[in-house]
């Protein structure tokens, strides 16, 4: 096979890889949404594709000198190479529909999306700049949960997090949190479920404890679509499960609902 | 790497010396007093020569250790008419966290911590201290009574997690736990949290932060207990001792890191081998929190608390 061609993994089908770019990487045959880098993310959602990145000076420690099959200074730098990223979320500033908004978009490939200490200080960075220059913040979740190698310090993101939210929620300014595959773990405990609204694409795994945890531990097969963006609409989590091809639309007409921009 | 003795062989001595002191206590022997003194001491020398060897994985089962106090065993012994609120008023009562009000030092205050059971029976019936959505709930219920009336709070912690099961995730443990770290960060009374025994995630962090977080010298605090971290990041369940010493779980990592504020001494042999100590201990830790907590304006209250956390996590900046 060329690399003109790929294979859907949810529907098996062949498909020419540009007809997936030309749909915004959703399969044409099976509605599959396939996994973005948070670059693309931003690209997808402001208007043109402008942006100006912000926080791009912190860098991630290696406090707890933390070694499994390696070491983590270690992954952190192949992961930095890979991803040509500083770590696993990506802050912005730009306009979506005309609309001035802050932005942090996770990335998936950068240790699993996982939130450390630098994710959580860009997070709330963004949430408080938000705070102080009054504009509307949406987050990207894109994570497999708070980050092992930084132990209780990947923790305490979570309250750092919230923290900060309570405090966007006083100052009455709108919060839009976007859940995409996978949203799991200390992510979704935090800011992923405090959105004012909580909108997640199609067919995105979303959940706290993962699901082969959850099948070890009652030792049942799990129903089917337990755990996807549509159970979770189903049991009253999320606000709408919206496609990528409206999900700019969506999050346009929302945050002009939001503000009372008519 | 040799694998490391279990705690429980190691304070085999110390448990009969215990055991010995049990049984005086409660006879009518002349000079046991003294002989029980006596019997201390030794625990206390057996104990010093244990301490500075112990490794992580076997803090971890001094904390998860059968006779270890549990948080209704403090309530007993450290609050007056102690009053238990049941459920969240949504959809059921979590027997994994207890919660109500009661007198401490002669005011009204809030206590939620979570609960494991003594026996098999009790140990089912509370979930093993793993709270479900519903026990989250309940706290936060509980804490808004406590700001509504001005009581303060205090949150004792001890669980393995929150409960990994079909249901929690229906009914959204993850967003039960969100709510509660963004409600508490505005919650206008003091709140003290003590972790007490198993500081285990999420599940303790929802009930877990405040003004003045403390840590029993033995307890341990983690993002994910040694077991998953050895099973994701090692793929291997022997792996267990290596992942518990990496993820820098005990009180004095803790407090150098910057997550807790205090540890709280415990007996030596641990917090099991005496209960009146161990609960002198944290009383005076508690009632000192609170005398300095009740002084501070709400609003400095707020702003500091919300700055405790802000500051947590290291990271290099250009
Ligand atoms: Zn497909």
């Amino acid at each position: 096979m060329t690399n003109l061609w790929t294979r859907c993994n949810n529907c098996q089908k062949i498909l020419y890889k540009q007809d997936i770019l030309d749909n915004q990487h959703v399969c044409p045959a099976c509605n599959f949404h396939f996994r973005l880098s948070a670059l693309e993310r931003l690209g997808m959602l402001f208007d043109e594709g402008k942006y100006t990145r912000l926080d791009e000076g912190i860098f991630p420690v290696d406090v707890l000198r933390f070694e499994d099959s390696q070491k983590y200074s270690q992954r952190l730098q192949e992961n930095q190479k890979k991803t040509e990223l500083t770590e696993a979320v990506v802050n912005a500033r730009g306009k979506i529909g005309g609309i001035e908004a802050i932005v942090s978009a996770m990335e998936f490939a950068f240790l699993g999306g996982s939130m450390g200490s630098v994710v959580g200080e860009k997070v709330t960075r963004a949430i408080e700049r938000a705070c102080v220059e009054r504009l509307p913040v949406l987050i990207i979740s894109c994570s497999g949960g708070a980050r092992m190698q930084e132990g209780a310090l990947s923790l305490m993101q979570l309250m750092k997090t919230s923290a900060a939210l309570a405090r966007l929620g006083q100052e009455r300014l709108p919060f839009i949190s976007i859940l995409t595959d996978p949203t799991t773990g200390g992510v979704t405990a935090s800011y992923a479920m405090l959105g004012d609204l909580n909108i997640a694409e199609p067919n995105a795994l979303i959940g706290f404890a993962g699901p082969r945890v959850i099948e070890q531990t009652i030792k049942e097969k799990l129903p089917k679509g337990f755990q996807q963006s549509e159970f979770l609409l189903k049991h009253g989590m999320l606000d709408d499960v919206v496609g990528r091809k409206n999900l700019r639309a969506y999050i346009i007409k929302a945050l002009r609902l939001l503000l009372n921009r008519y | 790497m040799k694998k490391e003795e279990d705690f429980y062989k190691l304070e085999k001595d110390i448990l009969l010396l215990k055991k010995q002191i049990d049984d005086l206590d409660v006879s009518e022997e002349p000079g046991k007093k003294e002989k029980i003194a006596g019997l201390r001491a030794q625990i206390e020398k057996e104990w010093a020569g244990v301490v500075p060897h112990l490794t992580a994985t076997q803090i971890v089962q001094i904390a998860r250790h059968p006779q270890r106090p549990y948080t209704l065993d403090y309530l007993t012994n450290l609050v007056e008419d102690f009053t238990e609120l049941h459920g969240d008023r949504r959809f059921a009562d979590d027997p994994a966290i207890v919660a109500g009000l009661g007198f401490y030092k002669g005011k009204t205050a809030a206590f939620i911590g979570h609960q494991k059971g003594r026996s098999t029976r009790e140990r089912i019936e509370r979930n093993f201290g793993q709270p479900n959505p519903e026990g989250y709930r309940k706290a936060l219920r509980v804490m808004k009574l406590a700001e509504k009336f001005g009581f303060p709070v205090i949150t004792l912690i001890d669980t393995p997690g929150a409960y990994p099961g079909i249901g929690a995730e229906e009914r959204g443990q993850a967003e039960a736990i969100a709510n509660n770290l963004k409600e508490i960060a505005t919650l206008r009374v003091p709140v003290v949290n003590v972790i007490i025994g198993e500081g285990g995630s999420g599940g303790a962090l929802a009930i877990g932060v405040g003004d003045v977080v403390m840590m029993l010298e033995y307890a341990f605090y983690s993002v994910i207990s040694p077991e998953g971290c050895a099973a994701i990041l090692w793929k291997d369940q022997s792996a267990v001792a290596k992942a518990a010493e990496n993820l820098k779980i005990r009180a004095k990592d803790l407090l150098e890191l910057g997550i807790i504020d205090k540890i709280i001494p415990e007996p030596p042999g641990g917090a099991h081998i005496d209960y009146g100590q161990t609960f002198k201990s944290v009383d005076k830790h508690i009632s000192q929190a609170l005398k300095k907590l009740e002084q501070k304006p709400v609003d400095d209250l707020l702003k500091e608390r919300y700055q405790k956390f802000r500051k947590m996590g290291v990271f290099s900046e250009k």
